[in-house]
């Protein structure tokens, strides 16, 4: 017989060590034959706790769930996945015209097409999966007060079904950087190095910020369901403060002398630059900066997960 | 197996429904205060400690509100307990609701991928088990069909069916019979006697119908107010079951009943029901007297009486005037002997209600005034047979 229990994660220390037992571990399902295996359900006063084991063997709940996502989305609609390509399109579109033309925000050297359809698409995986992720205990609350798996295999399977939508808006910034090297002779030798190889990086860490964020809000929504409201609201602030619609030459022009770089403190602004500076040569990195946002989102992904598991330990007695 | 040691579980009545943040710092304005915490808490369960032997099928019985469904979500891990410890040897499959996690959108085939691996299975086990679950669904032709075009019964045929081919250790069902028609719910019945009869799995079963405890289960445990009792045999648990819970009496005032809808008795009234025959069973001759008053005569009046299932449907109604059989009745008190020479409900709970009308006038409604266990007959040992409902002898002949 294989007692689960050292399987258990604990990250913070818990403060009483009789009351800190692992809530629960359950071994792979389908995984194994072997009967022998021992479920402890009791009180878990530790502070962060995660079912390392559950969340394996539920690997294939993951997949499906991130199909499902991606099917129902798409089933009803006519035009299918092309909505994907679509939305960032018109919204290129219009930043172009308004912020580039009209604001004169666009800068130079680059096509402000592709300058604006960069920023998006990476706003668009954060923004994305911090709305999914916002409101995912109340949101699932029908599903996680009927039955039992890792309430984090949600959240998770929204960073890739999310992966999914970014990768068809790539197509997009393909279908513009065509249409920029065929009209514009001025960019015809505009080209894409090695750089590139850090957009996954990027990628993994407004992953981590947006996970962060949207499992933090899911906890306190959970409780105080009146704060939801603030979801789309924190979303759209966050945009401005993003540089998306404008370059943060622009924002920073604006800052008294001296003061410019405290700006960089937003985790946000060193992740989009750096992402716009290895997808098409524009933008700003610095380490300095980078490291502080580094170390802000996976502080901001632990106080999150603490929450968001504690929470959903019991919430489902409250809704 | 499952082994449950002082299990307790606390509910605050403040936090049942949701607190918003003002409450919230309302409350730490006035923390100093304290206000009386113990009275505003509720124990769902209390001490709750038993076991389960490996192959052995228990039962759950007791009143709404007893804790079944409390210890349910605890064992299966939807909630944790506040106090206690559950020890579960095996892998747990619970089945707390039909099609938990069935997406309108998606087709029958996407839904079994999707709703199985919800209950645990891994993609390979579900691929392994398609045909089956398919079959025994009877959706063979609508496979391929978003769910939302399914009627009800397909619907819940679907999600029974992936539930069933369920293969963990330890089973936990609550109440999933109450779904589809009586065939189905027939099929289902003898798909859980299989399951827990042949594979020596361990199962938990909570249910209101007795008759499908009956058929299932070896051994009992009656829950009352968040407390166990001791692990008893069948019959003995359903015994102390109606007798300290649910059951009415026999005899009930209903002068001061509540009515609902405008049939309250303004003209005849509805003022005792009293079951005469003492011993309701299938079979039995059923004898019940309704008292009723008059303040001014009534002509041509009929009186009904109805049978509900528990929280459900209407299962049989006694309407005196089937046979055109209407009584004239005088200013004043009056007593109406209703028999039938064998009552043709299945052995099971049932809701009573009475009515007094003139065709389609309804003088008074008493709705749903007694539960009261139909028991099983002892010149009929198949009356059992059936989850609940009527149960009438037709004629049969040899062509």
């Amino acid at each position: 017989m294989r007692t689960c229990a050292s399987a258990v994660t604990k990250l913070f220390a818990p403060l009483n060590e009789q009351c800190c037992k692992h809530h629960v571990s359950q071994p792979a399902l389908g995984d194994s034959l072997e009967a022998n295996y021992q479920i402890l359900i009791r009180p878990n006063k530790a502070w962060l706790t995660l079912e390392w084991r559950d969340l394996f063997a539920y690997r294939d709940l993951l997949w499906q769930l991130v199909l499902r996502d991606f099917t129902a989305r798409f089933k009803q609609t006519v035009l299918g996945p092309l909505w994907f390509i679509i939305n960032p399109l018109i919204t290129t579109v219009v930043f172009a015209v308004i912020f580039g033309r009209v604001m004169e925000a666009s800068p130079a050297g680059i096509p402000s097409l592709l300058f604006f359809n960069a920023g998006l698409l990476a706003w668009n995986y954060f923004s994305g999966l911090l709305s999914a992720t916002g409101n995912t205990l109340h949101g699932n609350v029908h599903l996680f007060s009927k039955v039992y798996f890792p309430r984090l295999i949600v959240p998770i399977a929204q960073v890739f079904s999310n992966l999914i939508g970014l990768a068809v808006q790539l197509f997009t910034f393909g279908l513009l950087v065509a249409y920029v090297w065929a009209t514009d002779p001025a960019f015809s030798n505009l080209h894409f190095g090695w750089s590139l190889f850090w957009i996954p990086l990027l990628l993994l860490h407004l992953a981590i910020l947006a996970l962060g964020c949207g499992l933090l809000l899911s906890a306190i929504t959970a409780k105080y369901r009146d704060l939801q409201n603030i979801l789309p609201f924190v979303i759209s602030s966050l945009m401005f403060v993003t540089p998306v619609m404008w370059p943060l030459a622009t924002l920073q022009a604006k800052f008294p002398h001296g003061y410019e770089s405290f700006m960089l403190l937003n985790p946000l602004i060193s992740i989009v630059e750096a992402f716009r500076l290895s997808l098409i040569g524009v933008g700003s990195f610095s380490p300095g900066y980078y490291a502080i946002a580094v170390a802000f989102s996976v502080a901001l992904l632990l106080v999150g997960l603490a929450l968001f598991q504690r929470t959903a330990r019991s919430f489902v007695d409250q809704a | 197996m499952i082994s449950v040691r002082g299990v307790s579980k606390r509910y605050r009545l403040g936090s049942i429904g949701m607190t918003s943040l003002r409450d919230e710092l309302q409350r730490l304005w006035r923390r100093p205060v304290r206000d009386n915490l113990s009275a505003r808490e509720f124990w769902a369960l209390k001490d709750v400690t038993f076991d389960v032997e490996q192959g052995e099928v228990l039962g759950l019985i007791g009143r709404n509100g007893a804790g079944k469904s409390t210890l349910l979500k605890v064992l299966s891990r939807i909630t944790e307990p506040s106090a206690g410890e559950i020890s579960l040897r095996g892998r747990v499959g619970s089945l707390l609701e039909v099609g938990t996690g069935f997406h309108p959108e998606l087709s029958g085939r996407d839904n079994i991928f999707l709703n199985g691996a919800i209950l645990g299975m891994s993609q390979a086990e579900i691929r392994s088990k398609f045909d089956a679950i398919v079959d025994f669904a009877e959706v063979e032709k609508f496979i391929d069909t978003p769910v939302k075009r399914y009627s009800s019964g397909m619907y819940v045929r679907l999600a029974f069916a992936v539930a069933a081919h369920l293969e963990p250790e330890i089973l936990i069902l609550d109440e999933v019979l109450a779904v589809g028609d009586q065939q189905f719910q027939e099929k289902c019945l003898g798909k859980m006697k299989e399951i827990s009869s042949s594979t020596g799995r361990t199962i938990l079963f909570v249910s209101h119908q007795m008759a499908a405890i009956r058929r299932l289960c070896k051994k009992c445990i009656v829950m009352s107010n968040g407390i166990n009792s001791e692990v008893l045999g069948v019959e003995d648990a359903i015994h102390r079951y109606a007798s300290h819970t649910g059951e009415s009496e026999y005899e009930i005032d209903l002068a001061d009943f509540p009515r609902v809808g405008s049939a309250e008795g303004r003209v005849c009234k509805i003022t005792r029901v009293n079951v005469t025959s003492r011993n309701l069973a299938y079979g039995m001759p059923l004898e019940i007297k309704v008292s009723v008053r008059c303040v001014q005569p009534v002509e041509q009046a009929m009186i009904g009486l109805g049978f509900n299932m528990l929280d459900g449907p209407r299962i049989l109604t006694i309407d005196s005037d089937v046979n055109g059989n209407v009584f004239n009745l005088q200013r004043g008190d009056h007593v109406l002997n209703i028999r039938l020479d064998s009552l043709p409900l299945h052995p099971a709970y049932y809701q009573c209600s009475a009515a007094v009308a003139f065709g389609n006038h309804f003088f008074d409604i008493v709705d749903k005034f007694a539960t009261w266990e139909v028991g099983t007959s002892r010149h009929d040992c198949w009356s059992d047979r059936g989850a609940a409902g009527c149960r009438l002898p037709a004629t049969v002949s040899i062509a």
